[in-house]
């Protein structure tokens, strides 16, 4: 990230931020779909702080996009005029609720893999990247400390509640590989210092939830070769159902405004 | 509100315990009668303890299941922006539902116990939450109309003469009225909008106007328990002096929004300097509150499902709980 700021082609700029802004939203969303549905209450006002948490970065990220990009769009038309295939979040968010410990592992391998990653993007060179990653680094930390806390209380609560996150664990770790999955794009950002370098991130992310699946007693499923690409347009099925509730209402009536 | 009319103690509970000269019956109404607030360890009469409970946790009640309606359209918000106010809201309504809960534990019933009674479909919450959201729309309607008529109800329950209630709705009030002008701006911003935008919001108008004012519950004249309420100051005002009010506060809204309520028979009373309106219909309120609601089985239904579906999560928070206790405080214990 010391690197001397190279040009970068704006489309590249708009790119990464909208992966951030894509995969924010479409956690949230999915968090959206339980409040009021959680095991406790606690667990509504916790999950509902997260998603708005999440959904108000998104709504920050998409804003700067607008501004890069300059041709008058807004973050509502990012969030709700874009197509499955447009969409750049992580295969990984877009993954069903299921149950709690599925809606927690899903949350606890995003939370860590954000937080490692604000952790660096906000040194930056990009100025307004890096004070939104500074801003959300304190939101995410309170997130991660949440998801964590519940994985290590399901983890190692009963021996129901530790057989269902341990599944839910091997069911989402493939979708991790796309977190890390470094490709020339990838590099160019890193190279221009406005990403940190993914090798890094990834340690740090490995080390992180090693520490924390240990203390959970869960076990650390293998990496496999299974890999999405959700960050270049390559979804899973379930996006297409997600996109079509959220844009719902913009899609019907084109142009209303709310 | 949410909590006048719905399910009152038996009228014998209702009876003041030994209001005997110089008795603690006596010594507590006194204390109620000069606006004394009475706190959990104070004494006080077994009606008094049994209606609170009641209202209290009807209350409660009524905010978590008061989620659901509005929280169905959390994943289909038109804009990033109304999806986190949303949020937001739905959010604020379970955390009054934490601090009713908590409210009413001074009193000295648990939580749980106050659940199963929802669950079981012993207690009960407010009606208005049996009608469903079929638009945007209602969530607008939801907050101008239910969110205002709560706020009817509730403004005068800060002044409640048991201490944690009347300190909770002082909380709830000022978010109540937040919500309020969010769900008039949804309506405002539809009523402004293009034609279908405008259908929309008359047709939710239509549909949550009637039921608000079933709201505040029975007209004075088939309130059985209100007077007993009025003398402990639990409530301040009857049913159809807060209605009325409602009314009075909400038509010019409506005027100013373009949109007319579904009452051939409303109209000004210059002479009595208020509005008046047309009969309502008790009995889809009664046939509503003994369950046969549009949506009182979702509802229900939902709330179990929640309750169900979380067990494996508490009782695994509950295990760990236990075994990350110290090994000293187990011994002692």
């Amino acid at each position: 990230m010391s690197a001397q700021p190279r040009a970068l082609p704006s489309e590249a700029r708009i790119d990464y931020v909208l992966q951030l802004a894509d995969s924010n939203l479409i956690l949230g969303q999915q968090l959206g779909a339980l409040v009021g549905h959680a095991p406790a209450l606690e667990e509504d006002l916790g999950i509902a702080n997260t998603a708005l948490d999440l959904i108000g970065q998104a709504r920050h990220l998409y804003s700067y996009a607008a501004e890069v990009e300059g041709r008058g769009r807004t973050e509502d038309d990012f969030a709700f005029l874009r197509a499955e295939r447009d969409y750049r979040n992580l295969a990984l968010v877009e993954q069903p609720n299921g149950d709690f410990g599925q809606t927690i592992v899903r949350q606890v391998l995003f939370d860590a893999w954000q937080l490692e990653l604000y952790e660096r993007l906000q040194h930056s060179s990009d100025r307004r990247l890096a004070a939104i990653a500074a801003k959300g680094l304190k939101e995410t930390r309170y997130h991660f400390r949440y998801s964590g806390s519940w994985l290590v209380r399901l983890g190692d609560g009963t021996a129901e509640s530790h057989a269902r996150v341990q599944a839910a664990l091997e069911r989402l770790w493939p979708f991790t590989r796309e977190l890390f999955d470094e490709d020339d794009a990838d590099r160019e950002l890193a190279v221009a210092g406005l990403t940190p370098a993914l090798p890094a991130v990834e340690r740090a992310w490995s080390d992180r939830v090693s520490a924390l699946l240990a203390e959970a007693t869960l076990a650390r499923p293998a990496n496999t070769p299974f890999r999405w690409f959700g960050r270049r347009g390559v979804h899973t099925e379930h996006l297409g159902y997600i996109l079509a509730e959220m844009q719902h209402l913009p899609r019907t009536y084109p142009g209303a405004r709310w | 509100m949410y909590s006048q009319g719905l399910d009152n103690p038996p009228p014998e509970r209702m009876v003041p315990a030994a209001a005997v000269a110089g008795g603690p019956g006596e010594r507590f109404q006194l204390r109620v009668d000069a606006e004394e607030k009475i706190e959990p360890k104070d004494w006080m009469p077994d009606g008094y303890r049994q209606t609170l409970i009641r209202q209290i946790s009807q209350h409660a009640h009524s905010e978590i299941v008061g989620m659901l309606p509005e929280g169905n359209w959390i994943t289909r918000a038109p804009s990033l922006l109304r999806k986190c106010i949303l949020i937001a809201k739905v959010q604020d309504e379970g955390g009054h539902g934490a601090y009713l809960y908590s409210a009413a534990e001074t009193l000295g019933v648990s939580r749980e116990e106050l659940v199963d009674q929802l669950l079981s479909g012993k207690a009960k919450y407010s009606s208005i939450f049996n009608y469903p959201t079929p638009t945007w729309a209602d969530v607008g309607a939801i907050g101008w109309l239910v969110d205002g008529a709560a706020i009817m109800n509730q403004i005068p329950l800060c002044r409640c003469s048991y201490g944690p209630y009347a300190r909770a709705m002082v909380r709830v009030c000022r978010e109540e009225s937040f919500h309020q002008r969010q769900g008039y701006e949804i309506m405002l911003k539809l009523s402004q909008g293009t034609a279908a935008q405008r259908e929309m919001a008359q047709a939710a108008l239509n549909r949550w106007w009637w039921p608000s004012l079933m709201m505040f519950g029975p007209s004075d004249n088939d309130s059985k328990h209100s007077t007993q309420s009025m003398r402990w100051k639990i409530k301040r005002f009857s049913n159809d002096e807060l209605r009325q009010k409602f009314v009075d506060f909400t038509i010019p809204q409506a005027d100013y929004l373009g949109l007319k309520v579904p009452d051939p028979e409303l109209r000004w009373d210059a002479g009595a300097d208020c509005y008046r309106f047309g009969p309502i219909d008790w009995t889809e309120f009664d046939e509503v509150l003994k369950g046969h609601g549009p949506c009182n089985r979702e509802r229900l239904d939902a709330r179990r499902k929640a309750h169900a579906e979380g067990a494996w999560v508490r009782e695994a928070a509950l295990a760990y709980a236990a075994k990350s206790r110290p090994a000293t405080a187990g011994r002692a214990a």
